[in-house]
């Protein structure tokens, strides 16, 4: 049940603590931040030269092979690191739906440059008021001769500024809150037509809010069937679920780790902070709420490996308990640092950011607890 | 959840099912087998295990035990557990039981071993005293050594069970002199020697099932004594040790989240204010269930590869209990007015209790519950060994 990872899978994880260790350590990812553009093309040519693009993808659409647990692998380390580099919207989500959905022509057409990193994708699926609900969808595409077109707005799309293409969900048919008529469509990003307004995330990103008026878009960029958009999204939330999940782990296990190496060394009233009960104490619920954090992102990312029936149950109670177990976590580690806790230059505060975001990603943990206690 | 069984293990797991399903006493499914028992009734199961080989999966194949494999010892727990079978006596065959085969003498195994399996002697534990909680150290009970014996004067306190025991396994202070740890000597009594006097002390749940036991002038051969003299804390700790192995109590947990459950369904309208925030603790704690039993699986897929797990024993106790806890304080809950009720002892058919059969231990079950997180070493205990030997604060 623990997860012993095979030879090929401890070669990737160490494949990607090297690369991670060697060019990726606070200083850099701060530099690359601070950037007009905000990410490296320079480090995701890297990431796509390993295979990591690749590592997720069935063999058939030409990838590795590696499934939801090289996911994992990878998410972890760049939980680690956080990596602001968008490998889990081109990878995880819009790949992830691709290879599900997609006709095989679009497979062969998106999918390798993809993988080999030639390609940046994200996905839109909220809107203005649609909070976590894929079905409520007002953005509307009609059909017009070999066309569709798409209007309306789109809302807080993680990496949309970065990426190349873009999967949009929009309403083909049915009222605003029907979960049939929903349709999922790809759209080049610098299509006529198509606005962002960009701003900048918590966590150090870029992302936009959208505005379609009158987008045409190919019949053949149709992702999926017409009208089931939202079982293509819910299966692709799982995925998604299952990676953050993964990439919170990693984050949580860098502020415990420093917390408790901050305890040792800070002195205050001539002893070292670690020597006092209450925190020895708050320093070891944060250590169960990782381990069982570890445990239950395993758990989930085996279940989908092996597809089980109750994945997508699973998937929100990790959602749920993962997430407050980081913002847990993250809190603490921001209060026992002390006003250092504070400070933008201490990376604790990026952990505690990017852990936020992660929180609200498709999802919080508390809508998630009721999705979970929904299917009980 | 499962583990991937191999399909000799998935074949040894129905062979215990069955096993349960076929042998366990009718007499035994009460409504608190804990506390509605007598004492025979409560050695039934047992007595067919020791029958069956099976009553102790801790032990080495030469003392007796089954020479079961970590998978099947954990298999062997969870089928016990989620079937609601009452464990056999924890003091005598989980706790004294591998001190005397690890660390006692020949005599000593010959003599107490095989009946410790038999079920013939039934143990407590004399660890506890007024005055020292979890501060084991601090025990005061003296033993002076007088010719081939020792007389031994003190007050055991918190003794579960003790009213039913043979033999009491007692932490005694031989050198006053030596530092707390060091002067302790681990020592086998006879409850019925002269000078042991048992009184029940009642809980809040109303139950008889802890003891005071006071010794006076007990007079206890030198062959009684385990290991060496002084040597005692060693032994307890590693006694100490076993006790919270078993303690994330995943199986227990997960039958009673399940009648809880059908409780709140059966109980609780929807209209009603109290559901959606139960609804919504339920769900909480069964993840919570969920992610210990993850990490048990974790951990045992560990062991079977061969690494302790050491003090992560500790992260079961503190978890383990206080999800249990957590889902006896929601039952109690769910069954509203009727929570104010609570069975008289000793308990009986006869009496009256109001309201629907499976509220009736809801309320003595929450208050007995509140010992879990004080016994085996207090959560916080657990925390402070957790902070030490895992953190290394």
């Amino acid at each position: 049940m623990d997860i012993q990872l095979t030879e090929e899978q401890e070669l990737l994880r160490s494949i990607i603590q090297r690369l991670l260790r060697e060019q990726y350590d606070f200083d850099e990812r701060r530099k690359i931040v601070a950037t007009d553009e905000g990410w490296s093309r320079r480090h995701w040519k890297s990431f796509a030269d390993l295979g990591l693009c690749a590592a997720p993808f069935q063999e058939s659409s030409g990838g590795l092979g590696g499934g939801s647990l090289a996911t994992m692998i990878v998410m972890q380390e760049f939980g680690r690191n956080l990596v602001v580099e968008p490998y889990f919207e081109t990878v995880v989500l819009a790949g992830g739906l691709i290879e599900d959905v997609g006709s095989p022509e679009q497979r062969q057409t998106f999918l390798p440059k993809i993988m080999e990193g030639e390609a940046i994708w994200t996905l839109a699926w909220a809107e203005g008021r649609s909070r976590y609900d894929f079905n409520n969808v007002t953005t509307t595409a009609r059909r017009h001769g070999d066309n569709f077109v798409l209007s309306g707005t789109k809302a807080a799309v993680i990496g949309a500024p970065w990426a190349d293409r873009l999967i949009v969900s929009a309403r083909t048919s049915g009222g605003q809150r029907d979960r049939f008529g929903v349709s999922l469509f790809v759209i080049d990003r610098h299509a006529a037509n198509l606005h962002l307004q960009s701003f900048k995330t918590i966590d150090g990103r870029r992302a936009a809010e959208l505005t379609l008026m009158n987008v045409e878009v190919p019949a053949g960029q149709l992702l999926g069937l017409e009208g089931w958009g939202v079982a293509a999204l819910e299966a692709c939330r799982d995925r998604a679920i299952a990676a953050l999940c993964a990439e919170a782990v990693g984050a949580m296990s860098v502020l415990n780790s420093a917390t408790l190496e901050y305890s040792k060394a800070r002195k205050q009233f001539g002893v070292a902070l670690g020597t006092f009960q209450v925190l020895q104490h708050r320093m070891v619920d944060m250590f169960i709420a990782l381990e069982e954090a570890i445990s239950l992102t395993q758990h989930l990312n085996l279940s989908l490996a092996a597809q089980e029936p109750n994945g997508s149950k699973l998937a929100s109670g990790a959602k749920s308990k993962v997430g407050y177990a980081a913002r847990f976590i993250a809190e603490q580690a921001v209060q026992l640092h002390g006003g250092m806790g504070m400070s933008d230059e201490l990376n604790v505060g990026h952990y505690f950011k990017r852990i936020s975001s992660i929180n609200v990603q498709f999802g919080d943990p508390a809508y998630h607890l009721m999705r979970y206690a929904q299917q009980s | 959840m499962d583990l991937d069984l191999s399909s000799e293990d998935a074949a040894f797991r129905d062979e215990v099912r069955a096993f349960i399903a076929t042998n366990y006493p009718q007499e035994m499914r009460v409504p608190n087998p804990e506390t509605d028992l007598t004492k025979e009734q409560s050695l039934l199961w047992h007595r067919i295990l020791h029958k069956k080989g099976w009553v102790a999966p801790l032990w080495p194949k030469e003392y007796g035990g089954p020479g079961w494999s970590v998978t099947q010892r954990f298999i062997f727990e969870q089928e016990t557990s989620r079937a609601g079978t009452l464990p056999p006596l924890a003091f005598s065959v989980t706790m004294v039981g591998p001190v005397i085969y690890t660390f006692g003498n020949d005599a000593q195994k010959k003599k107490f071993l095989p009946r410790i399996l038999s079920g013939d002697d039934w143990w407590c534990q004399g660890y506890s005293e007024p005055g020292a909680g979890s501060d084991l150290a601090s025990v005061r009970t003296k033993a002076v050594r007088d010719g081939d014996h020792y007389i031994v004067n003190g007050h055991k306190t918190w003794t579960t069970l003790a009213q039913h025991a043979d033999w009491i396994f007692c932490l005694v202070r031989t050198d006053p002199g030596a530092k707390p740890q060091a002067g302790i000597s681990f020592l086998l009594i006879d409850m019925k020697s002269p000078g042991v006097t048992v009184r029940p002390i009642i809980t809040i749940d109303g139950s008889h099932e802890v003891n005071d036991v006071f010794l006076e002038d007990v007079r206890v051969p030198v062959e009684n004594l385990i290991g060496e003299e002084n040597k005692g804390w060693t032994y307890a700790k590693f006694l100490l040790g076993n006790e919270r192995t078993s303690m994330a109590g995943i199986g227990r947990s997960t039958r009673y989240l399940k009648r809880l459950k059908h409780v709140v369904k059966t109980e609780i309208g929807e209209d009603d204010p109290t559901f959606g925030e139960l609804i919504k603790e339920i769900a909480r704690v069964e993840l919570d269930v969920l992610a210990l039993e993850a990490t048990e699986l974790r951990i045992i897929a560990q062991m079977s590869r061969g690494i302790d797990p050491g003090p992560a024993a500790s992260l079961f106790k503190i978890r383990g209990t206080e999800i249990f806890q957590r889902i006896t304080d929601l039952m109690h809950q769910a069954i509203g007015n009727y929570g104010l009720a609570i069975r008289e002892h000793p308990v009986s058919a006869n009496r009256f209790m109001p309201g629907p059969d499976y509220g009736h231990t809801a309320t003595e079950k929450y208050l007995n519950s509140r010992k879990l997180s004080i016994y085996g070493g207090s959560n916080e205990i657990q925390r402070n060994i957790i902070a030490k030997a895992v953190l290394g604060l």
